[in-house]
């Protein structure tokens, strides 16, 4: 039987979970991806993200992103209140289809990268982060 | 039933928070050498007045994810850095009545390596003073400006940068002689325990460090790093703030940042960590 | 904001048509718009929504900045240099503020 401090308790290590304000809608993500494809259809495969498997703290995530011939690649995060995190549109001066940046996931989520390619079609990877919610205060 | 909820609920609150304990022992052979040039030793044969509590000392680096240590080993990628480029501004820059900046008494700002790294040190009244008390007394009586809060951008800018100065140089804090007071004083509130949840520094950095704590690695509370940016803050965190949210993580009162409480944890603090290098503005979770 | 200072990395050195890294940083808290004040008041949302960087006149990377940039945004990418140019980078503030750096580099 858990009284109410145990409950008090056991919520120290998850009580930062609760204070996610919410998580994006799969359809805000879907809204998201059909705003930057134009509905065309998504090829799964092509795009490589490179992400922690688990990251630290989720205020400050490196994350890089490549898709060979990409003219741009709108990066997603599927569990923050919203899904928008960056787009890079690479121009004639773009050395590769990469970039890299550092990012505030509020949870464990996926994240989700859909490239443009120069010849009009689209390519999609996800990956994972476990995201750590926790940590002494400061 | 009622048995182990008693435990629960009491003396062993302290165990419920450190469930799920899994070792998570400091990195067994990464090394910290910055930008392939400064090679910062993370190791050390721990100082004699602990009496063996630790086989060895560690940096709080150690401690910390592959992704997080590779912020530190370049001055690029840490943004603990962009804090101390602002610091130069303002170290050159005029400032208060008196219209005078920290360089026209002090000069180039390398005139500072070592000040840092001997911190807290006793004033010419007898007080025991923290670098933010130096720099503040330097504000209001020399420059005649206004005092900067403790967790002040300008305050953390400037403890940033001249704490820069001393990298790499060796934890010097003195703790003898005049110093030995306060050095028992932080020495009795580093065993003393706090809040609700009854809890010392000791209870988690020399009795739990290698094991999780809310999600979070325990190290073994060493300061050499501090000040530091945190990634979860996103800014600079100066030892003291790291203090008071240690101790209101166990849910008690907190004495405030500057305090002569806090300054003399921060002297005893410092001397657990003596045979480590200053490490300027180091990178954490 | 007035203590916004960018940072930028560039190679030592490069030869003509090499493919080198650019790293970039700029201190801006990145206020998100979601989190409240000590009063309950909602913190009005204030991010570098654009960063550019152009080189030799030419688009390198044009990327469109939303709130889960972390704080004080770091880019990095790749730029093929053909000739000695400047290289311009620019970051639009949500505030109307525009930042930029310009720096000369040289192909040996």
């Amino acid at each position: 039987m858990l009284t109410r401090r145990d409950t008090m308790a056991l919520g120290l290590g998850v009580a930062a979970v609760a204070m996610v304000p919410g998580v994006a809608s799969a359809s805000a993500v879907d809204d998201a991806i059909s705003a930057f494809t134009g509905g065309a259809a998504v090829a799964d495969g092509g795009v490589t993200i490179n992400a922690p498997e688990i990251a630290e703290n989720g205020n400050t995530v490196p994350i890089e992103v490549e898709a060979a011939g990409a003219v741009s690649i709108l990066m997603l995060a599927a569990g923050n209140p919203t899904p928008g995190v960056a787009t890079f549109n690479f121009g004639e001066g773009a050395g590769t289809s990469r970039a890299a940046t550092r990012i505030r996931l509020g949870g464990t989520q996926d994240v989700i990268a859909i490239a443009k390619l120069a010849d009009g079609s689209f390519a999609r990877g996800a990956v994972e982060v476990k995201v750590t919610i926790g940590g002494c205060g400061g | 039933m009622k048995t182990i909820t008693k435990l629960w609920a009491s003396a062993a609150i302290c165990g419920a928070m450190l469930t799920g304990m899994a070792q998570a022992d400091p990195h067994p052979d990464a090394e910290l050498i910055i930008e392939g040039e400064l090679h910062l030793a993370t190791r050390a044969a721990p100082p004699e007045h602990l009496g063996g509590v630790f086989p060895e000392i560690y940096s709080g680096w150690l401690f910390r994810t592959d992704e997080t240590r590779a912020l530190q080993m370049d001055d690029f990628d840490n943004p603990g850095i962009l804090f101390a480029e602002r610091g130069l501004d303002r170290w050159n820059a005029a400032d208060g009545a008196a219209g005078q900046s920290c360089a026209d008494c002090h000069g180039d700002v390398e005139s500072m390596a070592g000040v840092r790294a001997a911190m807290p040190k006793i004033n010419e009244n007898g007080e025991l003073w923290a670098l933010e008390h130096y720099v503040n007394n330097c504000r209001t009586t020399r420059m005649e400006a206004d005092a900067w809060g403790w967790n002040s951008e300008p305050m953390k800018d400037m403890s940033s940068l001249i704490s820069l100065q001393s990298r790499g140089m060796p934890v010097a804090v003195q703790m003898d002689g005049d110093y030995a007071p306060f050095w028992e004083q932080g020495k009795e509130m580093y065993y003393t325990r706090f809040g609700q949840l009854e809890m010392s520094c000791a209870n988690c950095h020399e009795d739990n460090w290698g094991r999780m704590i809310r999600a979070d690695h325990l190290s073994q509370g060493m300061s050499n790093g501090f000040p530091t940016y945190r990634l979860k803050n996103a800014t600079i965190v100066p030892l003291h703030q790291r203090f008071r949210g240690c101790i209101r993580d166990t849910r008690g009162e907190t004495f405030r940042e500057g305090s002569p409480e806090f300054t003399a944890l921060e002297l005893y603090v410092s001397s657990r960590g003596l045979g480590l290098p200053i490490e300027g503005v180091s990178v954490r979770q | 904001m007035s203590d916004v200072r960018p940072r930028i990395r560039l190679p030592r050195s490069a030869k003509a048509g090499d493919v080198v890294e650019v790293k970039t940083l700029i201190s801006h808290n990145m206020e998100t718009g979601t989190r409240r004040d000590g009063s309950g008041n909602v913190i009005p949302r204030q991010i570098i929504n654009r960063f550019t960087c152009e080189y030799a006149g030419k688009m390198v990377v044009d990327m469109e900045m939303h709130p889960a940039i972390s704080a004080n945004p770091y880019v990095e990418f790749d730029v093929k240099v053909e000739e000695s140019a400047d290289f311009v980078f620019t970051w639009y503030d949500d505030d109307g503020s525009v930042y930029s750096e310009t720096q000369a580099f040289e192909v040996g």
